[in-house]
């Protein structure tokens, strides 16, 4: 479905030049939800970013369902880190959900249905008529993730979306993202840097370098399709699997701090 | 209800001071030019007849209207335009900040060579020094769209007149609206800048015609007429811009509990 092949990106600006990402290879089977983990500041915005058609990577290709990814393609939604400046505070929540739907050929009979199942989905069917600063941060970011189901993606991408929320909102909404994606099939690619939630959420984990980036290592998760907080958590196969992306996110860590540089000449 | 009193209270408490002391000091005054205001007051309504208000209010206000409505459409469009493309932007700001310099009252005799004394030159005025505040707030508005907004808009595919409609101009609305609030005095000023040139009728006329005159209690009541319609200009354009701007005030209170 993603196919991402020697993914590579360069930024260049004032006599500086930055390769946040170095050479990245990965794909996303069809109805496959892959958690994407790495140490902090590792590029992984800027990852995303390119596999959303957000930016253009320097070299290497990222395919959409055999379609190169030039700008932003239509069978994908994103769901961003910062719930509060992705939503926008001068339409309510109905409306929210329904302007990208606008941009579809679509009547407004279907519309209106799509934003009704969707906004019932995340559990704030009441909610359409509010604007999004009269929510919590939890459920605004619910509101964003309605808003990308009722655009009927066939790729979902989240960018640490449950960063910036409380625990206990976030352990809910890893939840709705886990029956979200068992209910609608949608393919998700989930970045974070939470070790925990990457093996928690993922039916595989795809574990990055530091800065420039490269895929160090991946595997199935394999724990039961049916998870939940309390006893997921305490499984021996989850403990093993956090050990294993903790020990490589550790070693991804020292290497880059003992690494020479070699990325950054110095200012001409 | 005692809250809503104290507010009526706390409002109407300055203004009334204040003309209780015009009152009390012009009281008895036999200075032509310092008429005592108990004369001013009950020259007003003989002043301000029906056919006063047909012949100088009413077209000093629709050239205000014509001029203002001409300088807000026009800002809105140059500024989304200037404030979307940097390229025009580097090319234009120099100029903007040139032409926005330039007093605009010193246009009056420069729109007279080529509009005439009529009307088209008192619109041309208002709209040219109106035009200055509208632009550059919304460039400024338009360029602060927030990032974050703008790649959550492309993401989603909406793009030209939809992103325009729905992400950019609400977006910049408070600013713009900043914008339109110093037109809108800038606009009075000009309004009766134009008319004590070259007029045959409106409000900046009327004052300049009683002083003329040696009506003074006359020029007064204009002077006070004025002040009241920038007044009531501000309550209703107060009033709009809560409408439009609902979204604005609520999320600005809600970060401010938070």
């Amino acid at each position: 479905m993603l196919d991402v092949r020697g993914l590579r990106k360069v930024y260049e600006g004032s006599g500086r030049r930055t390769e946040a990402v170095r050479d990245l290879t990965f794909t996303v089977g069809a109805g496959e939800l892959v958690c994407l983990v790495g140490p902090s500041g590792c590029g992984k915005t800027t990852l995303l970013k390119c596999v959303g058609g957000l930016l253009a990577p320097t070299a290497g290709e990222v395919s959409l369902a055999g379609r190169r990814v030039e700008g932003p393609p239509p069978g994908l939604a994103f769901v961003f880190q910062e719930y509060g400046r992705s939503l926008f505070p001068w339409m309510r929540v109905g409306d929210n959900v329904e302007l990208p739907l606008k941009q579809k050929d679509m009547g407004r009979a279907r519309r209106r249905e799509l934003v009704a199942d969707a906004l019932a989905s995340v559990g704030l069917a009441d909610a359409a008529g509010a604007y999004p600063w009269q929510l919590s941060g939890g459920m605004q970011q619910r509101v964003a993730i309605a808003r990308a189901l009722a655009y009927e993606p066939e790729v979902l991408l989240m960018d640490e979306p449950f960063a910036a929320v409380d625990a206990q909102t976030r352990a809910d909404l890893e939840d709705l993202v886990r029956r979200l994606w068992r209910e609608r099939g949608i393919t998700v690619l989930f970045v974070t840097h939470d070790i925990d939630e990457a093996v928690y959420l993922g039916e595989r984990v795809i574990v990055l370098s530091a800065s420039p980036t490269v895929v160090r290592e991946q595997f199935e998760v394999g724990l039961p399709a049916e998870r939940d907080q309390v006893h997921t958590r305490v499984a021996p196969r989850f403990a093993e699997l956090r050990t294993r992306v903790y020990e490589q996110i550790r070693a991804a860590k020292r290497e880059a701090s003992g690494a020479v540089r070699k990325d950054t000449p110095p200012l001409r | 209800m005692r809250r809503p009193l104290l507010r009526i209270v706390l409002v109407f408490a300055l203004p009334a001071v204040l003309v209780g002391v015009w009152w009390a000091a012009s009281a008895g005054s036999e200075d032509v030019y310092w008429p005592p205001l108990g004369t001013i007051l009950r020259t007003f309504p003989e002043v301000w007849t029906g056919e006063r208000w047909r012949g100088d209010v009413l077209p000093s206000v629709l050239r205000l209207a014509a001029g203002y409505a001409l300088a807000a459409v026009a800002g809105v469009a140059l500024g989304t335009l200037v404030g979307s493309r940097r390229r025009v932007r580097a090319v234009c700001e120099p100029v903007v900040e040139f032409l926005r310099a330039v007093p605009p009252p010193v246009l009056v005799p420069v729109i007279m060579l080529f509009a005439g004394i009529g009307d088209t030159m008192k619109i041309l005025v208002i709209a040219g020094g109106c035009v200055w505040p509208v632009l550059l707030n919304t460039v400024e508005g338009v360029r602060a769209v927030d990032p974050v907004m703008a790649e959550t808009a492309r993401s989603y595919g909406i793009t030209g007149v939809a992103r325009l409609r729905d992400v950019v101009l609400p977006s910049a609305g408070p600013q713009i609206f900043a914008g339109l609030r110093q037109a809108l005095s800038i606009g009075i000023i000009l309004m009766v800048i134009s008319e004590m040139f070259a007029a045959s009728n409106g409000l900046g006329f009327a004052v300049v015609q009683f002083q003329r005159s040696f009506a003074i209690p006359g020029m007064w009541t204009g002077i006070l007429l004025l002040g009241l319609l920038g007044f009531v200009l501000s309550v209703l354009f107060q009033l709009v811009e809560r409408r439009v701007l609902g979204w604005y005030h609520g999320l600005r209170d809600a970060s401010r509990r938070s």
